[in-house]
Protein backbone atom coordinates (compact mmCIF):
# COMPACT_ATOMS: atom_id res chain seq x y z
CA UNK A 1 0.00 0.00 0.00
CA UNK A 2 1.61 3.57 -0.88
CA UNK A 3 1.64 5.72 2.24
CA UNK A 4 2.78 9.23 1.54
CA UNK A 5 6.37 8.78 2.55
CA UNK A 6 6.66 5.84 0.02
CA UNK A 7 5.48 8.13 -2.78
CA UNK A 8 8.11 10.92 -1.87
CA UNK A 9 10.55 7.85 -1.70
CA UNK A 10 9.79 7.31 -5.79
CA UNK A 11 8.95 10.84 -6.48
CA UNK A 12 12.92 11.29 -5.13
CA UNK A 13 13.91 8.77 -6.75
CA UNK A 14 12.17 9.20 -10.25
CA UNK A 15 13.84 13.15 -9.53
CA UNK A 16 17.12 12.20 -9.41
CA UNK A 17 17.03 9.40 -12.10
CA UNK A 18 14.86 11.95 -14.44
CA UNK A 19 17.52 14.60 -13.97
CA UNK A 20 20.17 12.55 -15.35
CA UNK A 21 18.33 11.66 -18.38
CA UNK A 22 17.48 15.52 -19.06
CA UNK A 23 20.87 16.09 -19.01
CA UNK A 24 21.53 13.32 -21.15
CA UNK A 25 18.69 14.08 -23.09
CA UNK A 26 20.83 17.18 -23.84
CA UNK A 27 24.25 16.41 -24.54
CA UNK A 28 23.82 12.95 -25.38
CA UNK A 29 27.64 12.88 -24.53
CA UNK A 30 26.98 9.66 -22.44
CA UNK A 31 25.47 7.10 -24.14
CA UNK A 32 27.10 8.40 -27.73
CA UNK A 33 30.29 7.64 -25.97
CA UNK A 34 29.36 4.13 -24.73
CA UNK A 35 27.92 3.44 -28.25
CA UNK A 36 31.02 3.98 -29.94
CA UNK A 37 33.26 2.25 -27.66
CA UNK A 38 30.63 -0.41 -28.16
CA UNK A 39 30.64 -0.88 -31.99
CA UNK A 40 34.74 -0.43 -31.08
CA UNK A 41 35.08 -3.50 -28.96
CA UNK A 42 32.59 -5.80 -31.21
CA UNK A 43 35.33 -4.84 -34.17
CA UNK A 44 38.49 -5.02 -32.15
CA UNK A 45 36.91 -8.96 -31.03
CA UNK A 46 36.18 -9.44 -34.61
CA UNK A 47 39.50 -9.21 -35.72
CA UNK A 48 40.97 -10.76 -32.46
CA UNK A 49 38.69 -14.11 -32.71
CA UNK A 50 38.13 -14.31 -36.09
CA UNK A 51 33.90 -14.43 -36.33
CA UNK A 52 33.79 -16.64 -38.98
CA UNK A 53 30.32 -18.77 -38.47
CA UNK A 54 31.43 -22.01 -36.47
CA UNK A 55 33.48 -19.76 -33.86
CA UNK A 56 30.41 -17.14 -33.60
CA UNK A 57 28.00 -19.89 -32.76
CA UNK A 58 29.85 -20.44 -29.52
CA UNK A 59 31.52 -16.88 -28.57
CA UNK A 60 28.71 -14.65 -29.00
CA UNK A 61 27.36 -14.48 -25.84
CA UNK A 62 30.74 -13.94 -24.79
CA UNK A 63 31.13 -11.15 -27.00
CA UNK A 64 28.00 -9.74 -26.16
CA UNK A 65 28.70 -9.54 -22.01
CA UNK A 66 32.10 -8.50 -22.78
CA UNK A 67 31.20 -5.50 -24.56
CA UNK A 68 28.44 -4.77 -22.13
CA UNK A 69 30.90 -4.91 -19.49
CA UNK A 70 33.36 -2.79 -20.80
CA UNK A 71 30.64 -0.19 -21.72
CA UNK A 72 29.25 -0.36 -18.50
CA UNK A 73 32.07 0.79 -16.82
CA UNK A 74 32.45 3.33 -19.21
CA UNK A 75 29.01 5.07 -18.65
CA UNK A 76 28.92 4.24 -14.90
CA UNK A 77 32.17 6.09 -14.51
CA UNK A 78 31.47 9.33 -16.26
CA UNK A 79 28.22 9.62 -14.68
CA UNK A 80 29.45 10.03 -10.87
CA UNK A 81 32.53 11.59 -12.48
CA UNK A 82 29.77 14.11 -13.69
CA UNK A 83 28.26 14.62 -10.38
CA UNK A 84 31.65 15.21 -8.70
CA UNK A 85 33.13 17.68 -10.69
CA UNK A 86 29.98 19.97 -11.40
CA UNK A 87 29.87 19.50 -7.42
CA UNK A 88 26.22 18.41 -7.44
CA UNK A 89 26.89 15.21 -5.55
CA UNK A 90 26.83 18.26 -2.59
CA UNK A 91 23.77 19.68 -3.97
CA UNK A 92 22.00 16.26 -4.38
CA UNK A 93 23.38 14.84 -0.94
CA UNK A 94 21.75 18.33 0.54
CA UNK A 95 18.51 17.65 -0.58
CA UNK A 96 16.14 16.37 2.08
CA UNK A 97 15.50 13.08 1.03
CA UNK A 98 16.65 9.48 2.14
CA UNK A 99 20.72 9.15 0.54
CA UNK A 100 19.56 5.37 -1.06
CA UNK A 101 16.54 7.84 -3.36
CA UNK A 102 20.01 9.20 -4.57
CA UNK A 103 21.09 5.62 -5.29
CA UNK A 104 17.91 4.12 -6.59
CA UNK A 105 17.90 7.04 -9.08
CA UNK A 106 21.49 7.44 -10.26
CA UNK A 107 21.10 2.68 -10.42
CA UNK A 108 18.30 3.96 -12.69
CA UNK A 109 19.31 6.11 -14.97
CA UNK A 110 22.85 3.96 -15.26
CA UNK A 111 20.36 1.12 -16.24
CA UNK A 112 18.60 3.15 -18.48
CA UNK A 113 21.75 3.92 -20.15
CA UNK A 114 23.12 0.72 -20.47
CA UNK A 115 19.73 -0.67 -21.82
CA UNK A 116 19.69 2.41 -24.78
CA UNK A 117 23.16 1.12 -25.44
CA UNK A 118 22.17 -2.92 -25.47
CA UNK A 119 19.09 -1.96 -27.90
CA UNK A 120 21.06 -0.45 -30.54
CA UNK A 121 24.66 -2.77 -30.18
CA UNK A 122 22.05 -6.00 -30.50
CA UNK A 123 20.23 -5.35 -34.00
CA UNK A 124 23.47 -3.93 -34.96
CA UNK A 125 25.47 -6.93 -34.03
CA UNK A 126 22.63 -9.28 -35.48
CA UNK A 127 22.89 -7.03 -38.46
CA UNK A 128 26.79 -7.84 -38.77
CA UNK A 129 26.90 -11.21 -38.34
CA UNK A 130 23.68 -12.38 -39.80
CA UNK A 131 22.36 -13.70 -36.05
CA UNK A 132 19.36 -13.35 -34.83
CA UNK A 133 19.42 -12.45 -31.21
CA UNK A 134 15.90 -11.50 -30.74
CA UNK A 135 14.88 -14.24 -28.54
CA UNK A 136 12.70 -13.02 -25.29
CA UNK A 137 15.13 -15.17 -23.02
CA UNK A 138 17.84 -13.38 -24.02
CA UNK A 139 16.59 -9.89 -23.47
CA UNK A 140 15.45 -11.19 -19.86
CA UNK A 141 18.86 -11.88 -19.12
CA UNK A 142 20.36 -9.19 -20.46
CA UNK A 143 17.77 -6.97 -18.37
CA UNK A 144 18.48 -9.20 -15.25
CA UNK A 145 22.52 -8.61 -16.00
CA UNK A 146 22.02 -5.32 -16.50
CA UNK A 147 20.19 -4.58 -13.44
CA UNK A 148 23.07 -6.64 -11.02
CA UNK A 149 25.55 -5.18 -12.82
CA UNK A 150 24.43 -1.33 -12.54
CA UNK A 151 23.54 -1.99 -9.01
CA UNK A 152 27.16 -2.91 -7.38
CA UNK A 153 28.29 -0.34 -10.43
CA UNK A 154 26.63 2.73 -9.05
CA UNK A 155 27.96 1.95 -5.62
CA UNK A 156 31.48 1.26 -6.62
CA UNK A 157 31.78 4.18 -8.99
CA UNK A 158 30.31 6.32 -6.02
CA UNK A 159 33.62 5.21 -4.16
CA UNK A 160 35.66 5.31 -7.58
CA UNK A 161 34.80 8.74 -8.57
CA UNK A 162 36.33 9.78 -4.76
CA UNK A 163 39.58 8.96 -5.02
CA UNK A 164 42.99 9.85 -6.22
CA UNK A 165 43.27 7.41 -9.13
CA UNK A 166 39.56 7.76 -10.08
CA UNK A 167 40.03 7.26 -14.07
CA UNK A 168 40.98 3.58 -13.38
CA UNK A 169 39.41 2.59 -9.85
CA UNK A 170 36.47 1.57 -11.04
CA UNK A 171 36.99 -1.60 -13.69
CA UNK A 172 39.49 -2.52 -11.16
CA UNK A 173 36.79 -2.44 -8.10
CA UNK A 174 33.82 -3.79 -9.95
CA UNK A 175 35.23 -6.73 -12.39
CA UNK A 176 36.51 -9.24 -9.51
CA UNK A 177 32.44 -8.67 -8.01
CA UNK A 178 30.84 -8.90 -11.23
CA UNK A 179 32.52 -12.74 -11.98
CA UNK A 180 28.97 -14.16 -11.02
CA UNK A 181 26.67 -11.63 -13.01
CA UNK A 182 29.37 -12.68 -15.46
CA UNK A 183 29.52 -16.29 -15.55
CA UNK A 184 25.41 -16.66 -15.40
CA UNK A 185 24.72 -14.08 -17.93
CA UNK A 186 27.11 -15.29 -20.35
CA UNK A 187 25.67 -18.72 -19.92
CA UNK A 188 22.14 -18.22 -19.95
CA UNK A 189 22.55 -16.30 -22.76
CA UNK A 190 24.66 -18.84 -24.31
CA UNK A 191 22.26 -21.34 -23.90
CA UNK A 192 19.18 -19.47 -25.65
CA UNK A 193 21.46 -18.52 -28.29
CA UNK A 194 22.12 -22.54 -28.66
CA UNK A 195 18.63 -23.50 -27.84
CA UNK A 196 19.22 -25.37 -24.87
CA UNK A 197 16.85 -27.09 -22.49
CA UNK A 198 15.16 -24.54 -20.22
CA UNK A 199 16.25 -27.04 -17.47
CA UNK A 200 20.12 -26.09 -18.05
CA UNK A 201 19.54 -22.55 -18.37
CA UNK A 202 17.03 -21.99 -14.82
CA UNK A 203 19.92 -22.55 -12.72
CA UNK A 204 21.96 -19.48 -14.09
CA UNK A 205 18.93 -16.92 -14.37
CA UNK A 206 18.16 -17.95 -10.44
CA UNK A 207 21.34 -17.04 -9.71
CA UNK A 208 21.47 -13.55 -11.75
CA UNK A 209 18.30 -13.09 -9.89
CA UNK A 210 19.74 -14.16 -6.27
CA UNK A 211 22.87 -11.57 -7.20
CA UNK A 212 20.60 -8.62 -8.90
CA UNK A 213 18.57 -9.13 -5.16
CA UNK A 214 21.51 -9.36 -2.57
CA UNK A 215 23.73 -6.87 -4.12
CA UNK A 216 20.99 -4.75 -4.73
CA UNK A 217 19.99 -5.08 -0.90
CA UNK A 218 23.61 -4.64 0.39
CA UNK A 219 24.00 -1.31 -1.76
CA UNK A 220 21.28 -0.06 -0.22
CA UNK A 221 22.54 -0.59 3.31
CA UNK A 222 25.75 0.58 2.76
CA UNK A 223 25.64 4.08 0.59
CA UNK A 224 24.99 5.98 3.22
CA UNK A 225 28.35 5.40 4.23
CA UNK A 226 30.03 6.11 0.58
CA UNK A 227 28.42 9.75 0.39
CA UNK A 228 29.04 10.52 4.05
CA UNK A 229 31.40 13.70 3.97
CA UNK B 1 56.76 3.24 22.46
CA UNK B 2 55.55 -0.11 23.94
CA UNK B 3 57.33 -2.81 23.88
CA UNK B 4 56.03 -6.64 22.61
CA UNK B 5 54.18 -7.98 25.47
CA UNK B 6 55.40 -11.49 26.82
CA UNK B 7 52.09 -13.36 25.69
CA UNK B 8 53.08 -12.06 21.98
CA UNK B 9 57.17 -13.33 22.34
CA UNK B 10 55.68 -16.32 23.83
CA UNK B 11 53.80 -16.95 20.94
CA UNK B 12 56.37 -16.66 18.35
CA UNK B 13 58.06 -19.06 19.97
CA UNK B 14 55.44 -21.49 20.23
CA UNK B 15 54.64 -20.56 16.31
CA UNK B 16 58.37 -21.51 14.79
CA UNK B 17 58.32 -24.61 17.33
CA UNK B 18 55.13 -25.43 15.50
CA UNK B 19 56.01 -24.96 11.90
CA UNK B 20 59.18 -26.55 12.31
CA UNK B 21 57.52 -29.93 13.62
CA UNK B 22 54.95 -29.66 11.07
CA UNK B 23 57.61 -28.93 8.49
CA UNK B 24 59.30 -32.46 9.82
CA UNK B 25 55.63 -34.12 10.13
CA UNK B 26 55.15 -33.40 6.86
CA UNK B 27 58.55 -33.80 5.21
CA UNK B 28 60.00 -36.90 7.14
CA UNK B 29 56.96 -38.47 9.23
CA UNK B 30 54.18 -38.56 6.86
CA UNK B 31 54.40 -41.73 4.53
CA UNK B 32 55.03 -41.08 1.09
CA UNK B 33 51.64 -41.62 -1.43
CA UNK B 34 51.69 -44.35 -3.15
CA UNK B 35 50.06 -42.97 -6.51
CA UNK B 36 51.23 -39.60 -6.56
CA UNK B 37 54.81 -40.16 -4.65
CA UNK B 38 56.78 -37.58 -2.57
CA UNK B 39 54.88 -34.34 -4.66
CA UNK B 40 51.61 -35.05 -2.49
CA UNK B 41 53.46 -33.90 0.78
CA UNK B 42 52.53 -30.32 -0.71
CA UNK B 43 49.12 -31.22 0.17
CA UNK B 44 50.11 -30.51 4.13
CA UNK B 45 50.58 -27.08 3.48
CA UNK B 46 48.86 -26.12 0.69
CA UNK B 47 45.39 -26.92 2.91
CA UNK B 48 46.98 -25.05 5.93
CA UNK B 49 47.55 -21.76 3.69
CA UNK B 50 44.51 -21.78 2.36
CA UNK B 51 43.05 -22.56 5.85
CA UNK B 52 44.47 -19.67 7.13
CA UNK B 53 43.30 -17.40 4.05
CA UNK B 54 40.17 -18.80 4.69
CA UNK B 55 40.35 -17.47 8.15
CA UNK B 56 41.63 -13.85 6.93
CA UNK B 57 38.97 -13.86 4.48
CA UNK B 58 35.96 -14.68 7.29
CA UNK B 59 37.99 -12.19 9.70
CA UNK B 60 38.46 -9.41 7.15
CA UNK B 61 34.31 -9.61 6.13
CA UNK B 62 33.25 -9.34 10.29
CA UNK B 63 35.18 -6.58 10.75
CA UNK B 64 34.47 -5.01 7.58
CA UNK B 65 30.59 -5.13 9.15
CA UNK B 66 31.99 -4.47 12.54
CA UNK B 67 33.36 -1.08 11.28
CA UNK B 68 30.29 0.06 9.79
CA UNK B 69 28.16 -0.38 12.40
CA UNK B 70 30.29 0.69 14.98
CA UNK B 71 32.70 3.35 13.35
CA UNK B 72 35.70 2.27 15.87
CA UNK B 73 39.03 2.94 13.94
CA UNK B 74 40.53 -0.72 15.92
CA UNK B 75 37.78 -2.76 13.18
CA UNK B 76 39.38 -1.22 10.70
CA UNK B 77 43.11 -2.02 11.56
CA UNK B 78 41.81 -5.49 12.22
CA UNK B 79 40.52 -5.46 8.94
CA UNK B 80 43.84 -3.97 6.97
CA UNK B 81 45.39 -7.31 8.99
CA UNK B 82 43.11 -10.04 8.23
CA UNK B 83 43.15 -9.20 4.58
CA UNK B 84 47.20 -8.85 4.54
CA UNK B 85 47.48 -11.91 5.88
CA UNK B 86 44.50 -13.51 3.85
CA UNK B 87 46.35 -12.28 0.48
CA UNK B 88 49.55 -13.83 1.59
CA UNK B 89 49.06 -17.36 2.43
CA UNK B 90 45.92 -17.45 -0.54
CA UNK B 91 48.81 -16.60 -2.68
CA UNK B 92 51.53 -19.97 -1.07
CA UNK B 93 48.34 -22.15 -1.16
CA UNK B 94 47.85 -21.22 -5.00
CA UNK B 95 51.53 -21.80 -5.65
CA UNK B 96 51.90 -24.82 -4.00
CA UNK B 97 48.98 -26.27 -5.45
CA UNK B 98 50.08 -25.09 -8.73
CA UNK B 99 53.71 -27.36 -7.94
CA UNK B 100 51.16 -30.37 -7.08
CA UNK B 101 49.02 -29.70 -9.99
CA UNK B 102 52.10 -30.09 -12.37
CA UNK B 103 52.64 -33.67 -12.23
CA UNK B 104 49.19 -34.82 -10.66
CA UNK B 105 46.86 -32.94 -13.43
CA UNK B 106 49.32 -32.28 -15.78
CA UNK B 107 48.78 -28.25 -15.57
CA UNK B 108 50.36 -26.06 -13.45
CA UNK B 109 46.18 -24.38 -13.49
CA UNK B 110 43.21 -25.16 -14.74
CA UNK B 111 39.87 -22.56 -14.29
CA UNK B 112 38.40 -25.45 -11.61
CA UNK B 113 35.93 -23.44 -8.91
CA UNK B 114 38.53 -23.12 -5.66
CA UNK B 115 41.45 -21.96 -8.20
CA UNK B 116 39.42 -19.05 -9.91
CA UNK B 117 37.97 -18.62 -6.73
CA UNK B 118 40.97 -18.15 -4.83
CA UNK B 119 42.48 -15.89 -7.86
CA UNK B 120 39.40 -13.51 -7.81
CA UNK B 121 39.66 -13.11 -4.22
CA UNK B 122 43.63 -11.90 -4.43
CA UNK B 123 42.26 -9.71 -7.43
CA UNK B 124 39.74 -8.53 -4.53
CA UNK B 125 42.16 -7.78 -1.84
CA UNK B 126 44.48 -6.24 -4.62
CA UNK B 127 41.47 -3.61 -5.70
CA UNK B 128 40.98 -3.33 -1.94
CA UNK B 129 44.71 -1.76 -1.64
CA UNK B 130 44.55 0.24 -4.48
CA UNK B 131 41.37 1.39 -3.11
CA UNK B 132 42.42 2.65 0.06
CA UNK B 133 45.73 4.17 -0.96
CA UNK B 134 43.88 6.28 -3.23
CA UNK B 135 42.25 8.15 -0.07
CA UNK B 136 43.87 10.47 2.05
CA UNK B 137 41.28 10.75 4.61
CA UNK B 138 41.60 7.87 7.02
CA UNK B 139 38.03 8.18 8.26
CA UNK B 140 36.90 7.77 4.66
CA UNK B 141 39.91 5.23 3.76
CA UNK B 142 38.15 3.15 6.54
CA UNK B 143 34.57 3.34 5.48
CA UNK B 144 35.10 2.13 1.60
CA UNK B 145 37.70 -0.11 2.69
CA UNK B 146 34.58 -2.01 5.22
CA UNK B 147 32.58 -1.28 2.31
CA UNK B 148 34.64 -3.37 -0.08
CA UNK B 149 35.41 -5.91 2.09
CA UNK B 150 31.85 -6.63 2.70
CA UNK B 151 30.97 -6.85 -1.16
CA UNK B 152 33.69 -8.98 -1.41
CA UNK B 153 33.35 -11.07 1.09
CA UNK B 154 29.58 -11.99 -0.37
CA UNK B 155 30.57 -11.93 -3.67
CA UNK B 156 33.26 -14.33 -3.36
CA UNK B 157 30.91 -17.44 -2.54
CA UNK B 158 28.46 -16.62 -4.73
CA UNK B 159 31.02 -16.67 -7.53
CA UNK B 160 32.19 -19.91 -6.06
CA UNK B 161 28.86 -21.56 -6.66
CA UNK B 162 28.59 -19.90 -10.02
CA UNK B 163 31.83 -21.81 -11.42
CA UNK B 164 30.65 -24.88 -9.33
CA UNK B 165 27.92 -25.14 -11.39
CA UNK B 166 30.57 -26.14 -13.36
CA UNK B 167 32.56 -29.81 -13.36
CA UNK B 168 35.10 -29.78 -11.09
CA UNK B 169 38.29 -32.11 -11.22
CA UNK B 170 39.81 -30.57 -7.83
CA UNK B 171 40.12 -33.35 -5.70
CA UNK B 172 38.02 -33.18 -2.12
CA UNK B 173 40.27 -35.07 0.15
CA UNK B 174 37.73 -34.50 3.16
CA UNK B 175 34.24 -35.08 3.06
CA UNK B 176 32.45 -36.78 -0.38
CA UNK B 177 34.08 -35.74 -3.92
CA UNK B 178 32.66 -35.62 -7.16
CA UNK B 179 33.34 -38.85 -9.65
CA UNK B 180 35.39 -36.52 -12.20
CA UNK B 181 37.82 -35.61 -9.26
CA UNK B 182 41.67 -35.83 -9.98
CA UNK B 183 44.25 -36.61 -7.69
CA UNK B 184 42.05 -37.31 -4.80
CA UNK B 185 43.40 -40.36 -2.30
CA UNK B 186 42.93 -41.73 1.28
CA UNK B 187 44.50 -40.23 4.02
CA UNK B 188 46.39 -43.37 6.31
CA UNK B 189 46.83 -42.53 10.59
CA UNK B 190 49.94 -41.33 10.43
CA UNK B 191 48.78 -38.60 6.61
CA UNK B 192 46.30 -37.59 9.52
CA UNK B 193 48.26 -36.85 12.00
CA UNK B 194 50.80 -34.79 9.69
CA UNK B 195 48.04 -32.76 8.35
CA UNK B 196 45.56 -31.86 11.27
CA UNK B 197 48.85 -30.60 12.94
CA UNK B 198 49.44 -28.79 10.00
CA UNK B 199 45.97 -27.12 10.39
CA UNK B 200 46.64 -26.56 13.44
CA UNK B 201 50.30 -24.89 13.37
CA UNK B 202 49.03 -22.95 11.20
CA UNK B 203 45.96 -21.40 12.65
CA UNK B 204 48.91 -20.72 15.53
CA UNK B 205 50.64 -18.98 13.26
CA UNK B 206 47.80 -16.93 11.85
CA UNK B 207 46.80 -15.73 14.96
CA UNK B 208 50.64 -14.49 15.70
CA UNK B 209 50.97 -13.00 12.55
CA UNK B 210 47.30 -11.74 13.17
CA UNK B 211 48.52 -10.12 16.32
CA UNK B 212 51.42 -8.59 15.26
CA UNK B 213 49.60 -6.69 12.33
CA UNK B 214 47.31 -5.48 14.60
CA UNK B 215 49.99 -4.08 16.50
CA UNK B 216 51.71 -2.89 13.68
CA UNK B 217 48.82 -1.04 12.64
CA UNK B 218 48.02 0.83 16.42
CA UNK B 219 51.83 1.86 15.96
CA UNK B 220 51.61 3.33 12.71
CA UNK B 221 48.20 5.18 13.47
CA UNK B 222 50.04 6.68 16.55
CA UNK B 223 53.14 7.80 14.63
CA UNK B 224 50.86 9.19 11.71
CA UNK B 225 49.16 11.28 15.22
CA UNK B 226 52.27 12.17 16.31
CA UNK B 227 53.86 13.70 13.04
CA UNK B 228 49.99 16.05 12.57
CA UNK B 229 50.84 17.16 15.98
CA UNK B 230 54.64 18.11 15.05
CA UNK B 231 53.35 19.77 11.57
CA UNK B 232 50.87 22.18 13.88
Amino acid sequence: MPTPSHASFAKAVAAVAWKDLAAELRSRELVSAMLVFSLLVILIFNFALELDIATRRSVTAGVLWATFAFAGTLGLNRSMAVEKDRGCLDGLLLAPVDRSAIYFGKVLSNLSFMLIVEAIVLPVYSLLYNTNLFHPGLLAVILLGSIGYTAVGTLLSSMAVQTRTRDVMLPILLFPVAVPILIAAVKASGGYLSGADMQDILPWLNLLIAYDVIFTAIAFMVFDYVVEE
Amino acid sequence: MQSKSLTLKALDIVSLILLAVSTYLALVFAPTEAVMGQVQRVFYFHVATAWVGMLGFIAAGLSGIAYLRSGDPKWDRIEVAAVEISLVFFFIAIVLGAIWARPVWNTWWTWDPRLTTAAITELIYIAYFMLRQGIEDPDRRARFGAVYTLVGAVSVPITFMAIRLFRTIHPVVIGTQSAEAQGGFNMTGDMKIAFFFALFAFTVIFVDLFWHRIRIGELADQVEQLKLKVMR
